[in-house]
């Protein structure tokens, strides 16, 4: 790690500010198999030793590639939405395609996901249409997928909430003797690098860590909680806190989709067969805005932006296919063809969602009901009737 | 049927007990619920009896213990999670009013959070602070939960195995200064025979006025009550049992009889149970009132130091002296 890391340091007080931002932010250490400009690194080493590498077909290369450019292109669709007010908000995943995408297909169908409001790469990996977060931004439902059908958990916009959810659902797969073996299940909490000052995050940890239970955290550190940087939240590199813990810590290169894929796989398969909780800290960066609300320019500076942007996850790919002529410029033209179809068929069923019936407010507050609800609903019911015919 | 002769405590034990018997998913969590059987020995021996995946205990993290239940509870568990003093709910507000009250609803009823949150709750026991509180309106102010109390041994062994059965998530308020309190519990008596979980019960019939309590005061009531009757008035004492969604048709029904209604609860006055239900009360039964519905409630303090606690805490006389001021209309 940095030489210059506060926790390890026996410099003196005056040193510490330097090297605490060198600590937090600098150019980390970090697990990378694809470098920016598309050089394939045949295997990275992470901090524990472990080595991590892939071997992927032509094809599945090809398939990661079309994935990072179509939830890209339909992230940018909804961002569109958003700014002629068809949605409500937006908070776009733009520059974390590759670790969402990576981490996503890390994922085995048995595992069980526990996201925040701006998976939507991973939501499409889980095979879950991508209008379903939309409707929640539109304002037309709260999500509307089913998280058991698709082990694809709601949206939480709680930061953190979902982490200790993530953690008790694999005490649960642990209860249930889902692990241990090749076939176990695992489960992957995601969150971001703000959500590790939350207490249910920290607490989360240590439940994960004294139960061993079968959990990969997935930290996106995309260096801002809307506008605090990181050395608002941390004076350690984040995936360092995992060793405070009990349990093993990776930073990986969050905009290499290929590291991004090795490092969860590994990380799944050990929680899979029974080895514990680890931390992943997906080294990245939001390129965009936290949501559609805010201004990013009012908090960070350009050159920073366009260092990042020449880390780009889908240039780097796309530079990689192209040397190793993986694909052709017939492919790249057909997967920029059907991410843009698929983003005008996104914008057409998004403008034909219908809103809920006013009454429908009243439905499933309760599993087993409730009279004052159902008292409520009626007297909404007769209210609305009492407007009939009339020019209200 | 087999009837023995139980405290509050020991009921709740016996019912957790056959809970646990009764289906394999679910499982206690909470701060010292395994070894020491909790702090006020609620869980006492089910640790040794049914190991300790079923009776978990926790780190000392309260929102811990409510989130990880809930996750538990999308794993398709029925976790009943102990809350260790009233005064300790807090750090897990956020877990309660924001995700397991709204799992159900944000999900359009695809995911269900069978949970039960269990606090020991209520002053009388002469503890230090955070160890006295009623926090029941902040619970009954959030949609999607339901709140509900037990006052006797029986309710107590059949309303917690009722609210574990429920998939409704259930805020299970334990009168804590009434756990050592005795009487009949009937062991056998069928669930689904027994009184419905979500309803009042008059538990004294009476004509002249209607008190309402809930939990540790609807001993306070029956003994003020039993007193009011040696002066010749026949207090009709009802025990709301359920706080969210409350038991309107029971109460009105109860006013409309007496014309006259008191509600007690130690919680403070401002914006309490009390407050809604004597709102309720004048919108429904306006006409059929002879006098104002009177409120005797805990102050509009933090709950104070225990050597006061008798004063702060309604007793025989402030609700006798409420029946009065009723009359005196």
């Amino acid at each position: 790690m940095a030489k210059g890391d506060p926790a390890v340091s026996s410099r003196g007080r005056r040193a510490a500010p330097r090297s605490r931002r060198t600590a937090a932010t600098g150019e980390p250490e970090l697990v990378q198999l694809l470098t920016p400009t598309g050089e394939r690194i045949e295997s990275a080493v992470g901090p524990d030793g472990t080595e991590y590498r892939v071997d992927f077909t032509d094809e599945e290369y090809r398939g990661l590639y079309r994935d990072l450019v179509l939830v890209r292109k339909l992230d940018a669709e909804a961002t569109a939405l958003q700014r002629q007010g068809e949605l409500g908000l937006w908070a776009s995943l733009l520059g974390q395609e590759a670790a969402q995408v990576g981490s996503g297909r890390a994922l085995r169908s048995q595992d069980m996901a526990f996201p925040t409001y701006r998976e939507h790469g991973v939501l499409y990996c889980r095979g879950i249409d991508p209008i379903m977060p939309l409707g929640l931004f539109r304002g037309v439902d709260q999500g509307g997928w089913d998280p058991n059908e698709f082990k694809f958990n709601m949206y939480t916009i709680v930061i953190g909430a979902q982490t200790l959810h993530a953690t008790g659902y694999a005490m649960g797969v642990h209860m249930d003797g889902r692990t241990g073996t090749e076939d176990g299940e695992a489960v992957i909490a995601y969150f971001g690098d703000g959500a590790t000052s939350q207490g249910d995050v920290n607490e989360s940890f240590v439940w994960a860590s004294v139960f061993n239970v079968p959990l990969v955290f997935f930290c996106q550190n995309n260096q801002y909680a809307i506008s605090e940087p990181l050395e608002r939240q941390t004076r350690v590199p984040l995936y360092r806190r995992a060793g405070g813990f009990g349990f093993p810590g990776v930073r990986v290169d969050g905009n290499d989709v290929l590291a991004s894929y090795a490092v969860t796989r590994h990380a799944l398969d050990n929680a899979r067969l029974g080895q514990g909780p680890s931390l992943i800290e997906a080294y990245t960066y939001r390129m965009g805005a936290h949501t559609t609300s805010d201004d990013p320019t009012r908090y960070r500076i350009a050159s920073e932006v366009e260092a990042w942007q020449a880390k780009d996850p889908i240039a780097r790919m796309k530079a990689f296919l192209d040397k190793q002529q993986i694909a052709d410029a017939d492919f790249f033209a057909s997967v920029d063809e059907q991410a843009r179809a698929e983003s005008v068929h996104l914008r057409e069923r998004v403008l034909e969602l219908p809103d809920p019936a006013p009454v429908s407010m009243f439905d499933h507050v309760y599993p087993h009901g409730s009279p004052e609800v159902d008292a409520q609903r009626a007297q909404f019911s007769r209210y609305l009737e009492s407007f009939e015919g009339s020019a209200h | 049927m087999a009837t023995e002769t139980l405290t509050l405590g020991k009921a709740l034990n016996t019912g957790l007990r056959r809970a646990l018997e009764n289906d394999p998913k679910v499982v206690i969590m909470g701060e010292d619920v395994g070894k020491l059987g909790g702090v006020f020995r609620i869980t006492d021996g089910l640790q040794k009896d049914f190991g300790d995946q079923r009776v978990i205990d926790t780190p000392l993290a309260e929102s811990g213990i409510i989130g990880t239940a809930v996750g538990l509870a999308i794993r398709g568990f029925r976790p009943v999670c102990e809350i260790q003093f009233d005064g300790f709910v807090y750090p897990a507000y956020d877990q309660i009013v924001s995700q397991v009250a709204k799992m159900h609803y944000r999900s359009q009823g695809k995911v269900t959070i069978p949970m039960v949150i269990r606090i020991p709750y209520g002053g009388g026991i002469g503890a230090v602070e955070h160890h006295s509180e009623s926090p029941e309106a902040y619970f009954s102010h959030t949609a999607g939960l339901k709140v509900v109390t037990c006052a006797n041994p029986q309710d107590a062994y059949v309303m917690i195995q009722q609210a574990i059965a429920s998939d409704d998530p259930i805020v299970f308020l334990e009168p804590k200064r009434r756990y050592w309190e005795k009487g009949p519990v009937e062991l056998d008596a069928p669930l689904s025979g027994a009184y419905p979980l979500h309803s009042a019960r008059v538990v004294r019939p009476g004509t002249a006025a209607t008190v309402l309590a809930y939990g540790p005061m609807v001993r306070t009531c029956i003994e003020a009550a039993t007193a009011a009757a040696e002066d010749g008035r026949e207090l009709e004492v009802v025990d709301l049992r359920t706080l969210s969604p409350l038991d309107l048709t029971a109460v009105y029904e109860s006013v409309r009889r007496t014309g006259r209604c008191v509600v007690v609860h130690e919680a403070p006055g401002n914006l309490g149970l009390g407050s809604e239900i004597a709102a309720r009360i004048t919108e429904e039964c306006f006409y059929s009132l002879e006098s104002p519905v009177l409120r005797v409630t805990g102050y509009d303090t933090p709950y104070p130091a225990s050597r006061v606690e008798e004063e702060y805490l309604p007793d025989l006389d402030r609700v006798l002296d409420a029946v009065d001021r009723s009359f005196g209309w």
